[in-house]
């Protein structure tokens, strides 16, 4: 046991330890997750590759404080996070971390702007200020002219975009991305994948990037592979 | 600072609910359709009972205040009981005997006969009411033009009659009644003085359609009898009624020489209480009418939480967005309780419009004057939010108690 800190005494972003997680349908129980150990460091731009099914969403997931693992532990700047209330797992996601989903996930009823200032809603901020922060976001995605639009009325790589504004809004340290090319042609995706290299570089934001295409994955700084729920591999990508 | 946010947070709640309401109009508008219905029916019922009131509280303004009616009673003396009303034994001595008593301060004996009036080849069928000098005082009704009669016409049976407005109209058209002759029951009366305008009572009646002639003329010339119908008495002060009620009791039971244990033959009604009576009658009627109205409203409600019920299956995935960026359980809930309450209040806002429609109609169309009061517009909109916050609560729970993994992977 570490405690979330390592042999220097210092405290990684992300630390998991011996991470499992069990799915039980009817009798049958799968173990998707199995003993899961990773460590991410502040800054860090890491991909996680597999194959589908590997277990990917899941982790994921667990790291976003989304869902909880059934077994192992899981420590965030030091803190350990798996006996967390769900009130405050809520709190860390919406102060620290920023999510962009494979499916987009913006609220159609809510005009695109209305979408990027949802985090600051709920943390609490509702003045003018959270208007022109979402704005800046907007600008920083090249979107500053379709804040009143509604997803519905945008092509689906500036729905991404959206998607990128609203998790970086709130200046979240932490930019998690599931698939997010999943659905953009590769002009697109690589316009994205710029982006993210670009908050990396410029806010030294945490990026962990989960894909299955080789290429998007080459994007990071570090390649994780995931294999029927196991950490096959851990290297670094040299340019 | 951070209060100006929270209330700031508050508009940004309800315009947001505002606009997801409104982007389903029908629906919206059927799912409050029972609360519109439930909250009109019950500010219509209310605005009828309370005129009713008002109808009940005037009538007893106009009877004059403190007042007694004795009856003629119905008795089993001589083992044959008669009807009420029936016993020719009040008369008029009676009358002046009461006027003696110390808590009595007025009294008119009465006797009121539906005869024909006629003048000049018109003829009109109305009540002529025989009174003493006192009934302007004793009915809370002065006289318009010219005199009421006086207590010497009175006592010599003068052949002198007041005229209420309405026999006025049928009878003179526009002319000045005052100083023309009529002719009641064969006997000439000369018009001394024409009554002001008093108005329908309580029972729908119209008190203007009358000739008052003084009780000796009414009882010599056309009643043919001794006795009165009633007698009317004023206490001198409303704590005095009691006490006038005993001493009438205890003078009339010597006059008739009824001996201790048998029955009075005869009663006295004590008119405000009697008032109160109908008037609290109509009040539990009112409130009956009322309550089943209110179940409209929780039937209205049991509508709303339906509808909340689909509304957070069918934005699961919201829900899940929403509690992946950071809304706590809380929030969720707050939201949909938001919604449930502004449906439900909005509800109870164009349920007072209809409320209002009814009874504006009623009195349109009706006698009855309805009566709008601000208590039952503010009960019911507040009991509309409670509905709406209770029957909105179910599914605000379910939808704050989502998982967020599995409310995202729904379609
Ligand atoms: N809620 C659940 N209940 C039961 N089984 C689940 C659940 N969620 C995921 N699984 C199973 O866990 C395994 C891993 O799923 P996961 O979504 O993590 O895969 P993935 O690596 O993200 O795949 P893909 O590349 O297709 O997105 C799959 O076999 C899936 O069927
Ligand atoms: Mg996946």
């Amino acid at each position: 046991m570490t405690n979330g800190y390592d042999i220097r005494g210092n405290a990684p972003l992300i630390m998991l330890e011996n991470i499992g997680m069990i799915y039980k349908i009817g009798d049958i129980s799968y173990e998707v997750l199995k003993g899961i150990n990773l460590t991410i460091e502040n800054g860090e731009f890491v991909s996680i590759m597999g194959a589908s099914g590997s277990g990917k969403s899941t982790l994921m997931n667990i790291l976003g404080c989304l869902d909880k693992p059934t077994s192992g532990s899981y420590f965030l700047e030091g803190r350990d996070v798996s006996g967390l209330t769900s009130d405050e797992l809520a709190e860390i996601r919406n102060k620290k971390i920023g999510f962009v989903f494979q499916g987009f996930n913006l609220i159609q009823r809510l005009s695109v702007i209305e979408n990027v200032m949802l985090p600051l809603y709920y943390s609490g901020l509702h003045s003018k200020d959270s208007e022109e922060m979402a704005m800046e976001a907007l600008k920083l995605v090249d979107l500053s002219e379709k804040g009143n639009k509604f997803p519905n009325q945008i092509s689906g790589g500036e729905q991404q975009r959206v998607a990128i504004a609203r998790a970086i809004v709130n200046n979240a340290p932490i930019i998690m991305a599931d698939e997010p090319t999943g659905n953009l042609d590769s002009v697109r995706g690589a316009d994205v994948m710029n982006f993210f290299e670009k908050i990396n570089a410029e806010r030294g934001a945490t990026i962990i990037l989960v894909s299955h295409d080789r290429h998007i994955a080459g994007y990071g700084r570090r390649l994780v592979t995931v294999k029927d729920g196991m950490i096959i591999s851990s290297e670094t990508i040299t340019v | 600072m951070k209060q100006k946010h929270v209330k700031f947070a508050f508009f940004l709640d309800l315009e947001s609910a505002y606009k997801t309401l409104l982007r389903n109009k029908i629906r919206s508008f059927l799912t409050i359709l029972g609360i519109i219905i439930g909250v009109g029916s019950v500010i219509a019922t209310i605005s009828i009972g309370q005129g009713a009131s008002r109808a009940i509280q005037n009538s007893i303004n106009s009877m004059g205040s403190n007042m007694l009616i004795i009856l003629p009673g119905s008795s089993s003396l001589g083992g044959i009981r008669s009807g009420f009303g029936i016993l020719p034994d009040l008369t008029l001595n009676d009358v002046y005997a009461i006027r003696k008593l110390p808590a009595v301060k007025t009294d008119s004996g009465n006797l009121g006969m539906g005869q024909q009036v006629v003048w000049h080849g018109n003829n009109w069928s109305t009540l002529v009411i025989g009174a003493s000098s006192t009934f302007t005082e004793i009915r809370n009704w002065p006289v318009a033009k010219g005199t009421f009669f006086t207590h010497q016409q009175v006592a010599s049976a003068a052949n002198v009659a007041v005229i209420g407005n309405t026999a006025a109209a049928e009878l003179f058209g526009l002319i000045n009644p005052i100083g023309h002759i009529v002719i009641i029951h064969n006997v000439p009366f000369t018009i001394i003085g024409l009554l002001s305008v008093k108005g329908f009572n309580a029972f729908g009646q119209d008190q203007d359609d009358t000739v008052v002639i003084p009780i000796t003329t009414m009882l010599e010339k056309i009643a043919g009898t001794t006795w009165v119908h009633a007698i009317a008495v004023s206490a001198k002060t409303s704590k005095d009624t009691s006490l006038a009620q005993s001493e009438i009791t205890a003078l009339l039971r010597q006059r008739h020489h009824i001996p201790p244990r048998k029955p009075d033959d005869f009663f006295v009604r004590n008119l405000t209480e009697l008032a109160a009576t109908a008037n609290s009658s109509a009040n539990t009627f009112t409130i009956l009418l009322a309550s089943i109205a209110a179940v409209s409203l929780l039937v209205g409600g049991i509508g709303i939480m339906n509808i909340m019920l689909v509304s957070v299956t069918e934005r699961t995935k919201e829900i899940g967005i929403r509690m992946a960026i950071g809304a706590k359980k809380s929030d969720i809930l707050k939201q949909f309780l938001i919604e449930s309450s502004v449906l439900s209040l909005f509800g109870g806002i164009l349920g007072i419009g209809l409320g209002f429609g009814i009874s504006s109609a009623i009195s349109a169309f009706s006698p009855l004057k309805t009566i709008v009061t601000t208590e039952p517009i503010i009960i019911s909109l507040v009991f509309s939010l409670c509905v709406g916050i209770f029957f909105g609560f179910y599914p605000a729970f379910k939808a704050s108690r989502m998982n967020p993994v599995e409310a995202l992977r729904y379609e």
